[in-house]
C-alpha cells in the first residue's frame, strides 16, 4: 500500500487566513470567540466564532465571473486558492477531492431560492471555480466530517485510487444549527471551557480549511508528516448522546493505533475533540482511560475557534501537522480544573516538546467517531 | 490481481414497493403519505422496535430497508460498514427544523427535530438496531453513483477497515424517495461491479 503524506494546507478562520497566522494566533492563546450581537445570526447576543464578512469578501480577489457566492464558497474559495498559489506543484484536476461539511449552505432554505441548500451545489461550485472535470465528492458525517474526509483521503491513496487528494472542510454559524444547539440546552453562555469543571456547554464557530495528501515523496517540503493510522467506528448506543463507555471512540483509537503498528505509550500529544458539553468530554476521558492515554498530554482547541462542524477535525489535524513539525503543543483554552470523572493530563500551557506521534480524535451525533495517527517519519 | 467481492443480496424501496433480491415483497397504492406507507412496511414485517416511531421518514425507510437486507442473516459482523448516499441530505427534516425558526415571535425548535438534521444519523439507526460497531460514511451525490459505490466498498475492503459493507442510495425530497441498498461480501455469487451494482438498483 501507498503511503500518505501530509503536505501541504491553509485556515481561513476568526483566527487568520493562513495557516501561519492561526498558528501565531495559537501561540499567543488568543480566541476567535467573542460576544456576537448579529440579529441576521440570532436574536439573541451569544458567544461563538465568526469570519468577518467585509475581511473576507476583501480577500477573495480572484472572483471576476459575476457569480454571486455564499459566505461558505467564498471561504473554501478563498482557502483552496491560497493552496494552489502557495504550491504550483499541485494539479488540482488531477486530485481526488472531498469536500467535508455538515450544512454547506443552509442558511438557503431561508432565502427565495433554495437550490443553494442542497449540498452538492458546494460541489457544483467548486467545479465550475476551477474548471474541474468531474465534481467533488461531498462528506457529510456529523462532527467527525473533516477526520473522517481525511481517512477517506488516505486509504484512497493508500490503494492507488490518486496520488493526490485534496480535503476541503467547511461550515457556517448559522441560526439553523445554532437554534438547534440551544433546543438542546447545549450552547455555553460563554465562551467554551473543554475538559473543565466549570464548563456549561459549546460555542460554534465558522471555518474553512484545506489539506493537500499526497503519496509522492516529492512533494514534501520540510519534515515528511504522514496518517500512518486511521479508524472509524459507531458506538451502537444513542443517536445524540455519546456512549457511556466511550465505546466507539475506544474501537476506533485501538484501531487506528492497530495499524500505525504502535502501543498506547508511543502517541506524544492528543489533540481531542473537547466540545465542553458534560456528556461530550466525560465520555472521552473514559475512551482515553481505556485506551491507556490518560497520561498523554491532550488538548481541545474548541477553546480557540469554537466548534466548526465540519471543517473541525480538520483544522485541528492541520495544527496537529504543524505541531510535529515545530515541536510545540498548545495549551487548551478555557480549561481551569479538571471536570471529568476519569484522570487526562489536560496541557495548561504552550510548551516546547520533541514530538513524533499524534492522535487526532473525533465523535459526533449518529454515534460516529473517528481517530487518526498522524506521524514525523523519516522518507 | 484486484480482489474480488460479491453484492450478497439488496433491497429496493420505490414507485409504492419493497422488494429484495428483485423479488416483490410488499406494495401499497393507497397509502397517502411516506409515513403511512413506511408504516405499512413496519406492519408487514411485524416488527416490534418502538424507537422505529420516533425516527424521521429519511432514517424509516433506511431502517426498513435494512431490516429487509439483512433478515435471513442470522448474525451481523459488526465490522459491517455502512457507505450510503443521496442527493437531498437531510433536508426533508431539515425544513420542519427551518419551520421552527423561521418566525421569531413563534419560536420552537425542538431537539426532537434538530438531531434528524444530519444525513448520518440514519446509519446510527441501523448501526443500534444490529449493533455494528463499524465505519458510517455518508456522501451527497447528484445521482445514483455505482462507481463511487463500488470503488470506495472496495477501498474499505482492500484496506481491511471492514469485514463487509452495507451500500446504497436512500434519497427523500419533497415527497420523492428512492431506496436501494445492497451488502457486500467477501465471498457470494454475483460478483461486485459497478455494472452490476447498476443493474441491481435499476431492477
Amino acid at each position: 500500500m501507498k503511503k500518505a503524506y501530509l503536505v501541504a494546507d491553509n485556515i481561513i478562520s476568526p483566527l487568520g487566513f493562513s495557516t501561519e497566522a492561526n498558528l501565531e494566533n495559537l501561540r499567543a492563546n488568543n480566541t476567535g470567540i467573542n460576544r456576537v450581537d448579529n440579529k441576521t445570526i440570532y436574536e439573541e447576543p451569544f458567544y461563538g466564532a465568526v469570519i468577518n464578512n467585509d475581511l473576507l469578501s476583501s480577500s477573495l480577489e480572484i472572483v471576476s465571473n459575476n457569480v454571486e457566492y455564499s459566505k461558505l464558497e467564498k471561504m473554501m474559495l478563498l482557502s483552496i486558492s491560497k493552496l494552489l498559489s502557495e504550491n504550483p506543484s499541485l494539479d488540482i484536476k488531477k486530485s481526488g477531492i472531498i469536500i467535508s461539511t455538515t450544512k454547506g449552505n443552509i442558511n438557503a432554505l431561508c432565502s427565495n431560492s433554495e437550490t443553494k441548500a442542497y449540498l452538492g451545489s458546494i460541489a457544483e461550485t467548486i467545479k465550475d471555480y476551477f474548471d474541474l472535470d468531474s465534481e467533488p465528492i461531498v462528506l457529510s458525517n456529523a462532527c467527525i466530517s473533516g477526520g473522517l474526509a481525511l481517512a477517506i483521503a488516505k486509504r484512497m491513496i493508500q490503494t492507488g485510487e490518486y496520488e493526490d487528494m485534496i480535503v476541503v472542510g467547511g461550515d457556517l454559524l448559522s441560526e439553523f444549527t445554532l437554534s438547534g444547539f440551544f433546543s438542546f440546552q447545549a450552547v455555553s453562555p460563554a465562551p467554551c471551557k473543554p475538559f473543565c469543571k466549570n464548563r456549561t456547554g459549546i460555542s460554534l464557530g465558522e471555518a474553512a480549511a484545506v489539506a493537500w495528501l499526497s503519496s509522492n515523496p516529492k512533494n514534501v517540503k520540510g519534515k515528511a508528516i504522514q496518517i500512518t493510522g486511521d479508524a472509524s467506528a459507531n458506538d451502537a448506543n444513542h443517536i445524540s448522546g455519546p456512549s457511556r463507555t466511550g465505546e466507539g471512540l475506544f474501537i476506533s483509537i485501538s484501531k487506528a493505533l492497530k495499524e500505525a503498528g504502535i502501543n498506547n505509550t508511543q502517541i506524544d500529544f492528543i489533540t481531542a475533540h473537547g466540545t465542553a458539553t458534560p456528556f461530550n468530554d466525560e465520555m472521552e476521558a473514559i475512551a482515553f482511560n481505556r485506551a491507556g492515554l490518560q497520561n498523554v498530554p491532550v488538548n481541545s482547541l474548541k477553546g480557540y475557534y469554537g466548534h466548526t462542524l465540519g471543517a473541525s477535525a480538520l483544522i485541528e489535524s492541520i495544527i496537529a501537522r504543524h505541531c510535529l513539525m515545530n515541536d510545540e503543543i498548545f495549551a487548551s483554552l478555557g480549561f481551569e480544573e479538571l471536570g471529568v470523572s476519569q484522570p487526562i493530563n489536560i496541557i495548561k500551557k504552550n510548551e516546547s516538546k520533541s514530538l513524533r506521534r499524534v492522535l487526532k480524535t473525533a465523535s459526533g451525533f449518529g454515534g460516529c467517531n473517528v481517530a487518526l495517527v498522524i506521524e514525523k517519519v523519516s522518507l | 490481481m484486484e480482489q474480488q467481492y460479491y453484492i450478497t443480496s439488496f433491497c429496493s424501496i420505490k414507485n409504492n414497493k419493497i422488494s429484495k433480491n428483485g423479488e416483490l415483497l410488499y406494495s401499497d397504492d393507497n397509502s397517502d403519505s411516506i409515513k403511512d406507507f413506511a408504516k405499512g412496511i413496519y406492519k408487514f414485517l411485524e416488527l416490534k422496535y418502538p424507537k422505529f416511531h420516533k425516527m424521521d421518514e429519511l432514517c424509516k425507510l433506511s431502517f426498513l430497508a435494512s431490516e429487509v437486507l439483512l433478515s435471513d442473516q442470522l448474525e451481523v459482523s459488526e465490522d459491517t460498514a455502512l457507505v450510503l448516499a443521496n442527493r437531498a441530505s437531510s433536508l426533508d427534516t431539515d425544513r420542519k427544523h427551518q419551520d421552527t425558526i423561521k418566525d421569531r415571535e413563534n419560536y420552537f425548535p425542538s431537539p426532537a427535530v434538530f438531531v434528524y438534521t444530519l444525513p448520518n444519523i440514519m446509519m446510527g439507526e441501523i448501526s443500534i438496531r444490529h449493533q455494528l460497531k463499524s465505519e458510517n460514511a455518508f456522501f451527497v451525490k447528484k445521482a445514483f453513483d455505482a462507481k463511487f459505490l463500488t470503488t470506495y466498498s472496495r477501498v474499505l475492503l482492500d484496506t481491511n477497515k471492514a469485514s463487509n459493507v452495507i451500500c446504497g442510495w436512500v434519497d427523500l425530497d419533497n415527497d420523492k424517495y428512492d431506496v436501494f441498498l445492497a451488502f457486500i461480501s467477501r465471498n457470494g455469487e454475483k460478483l461486485l461491479s459497478k455494472e452490476q451494482l447498476n443493474n441491481f438498483y435499476k431492477s
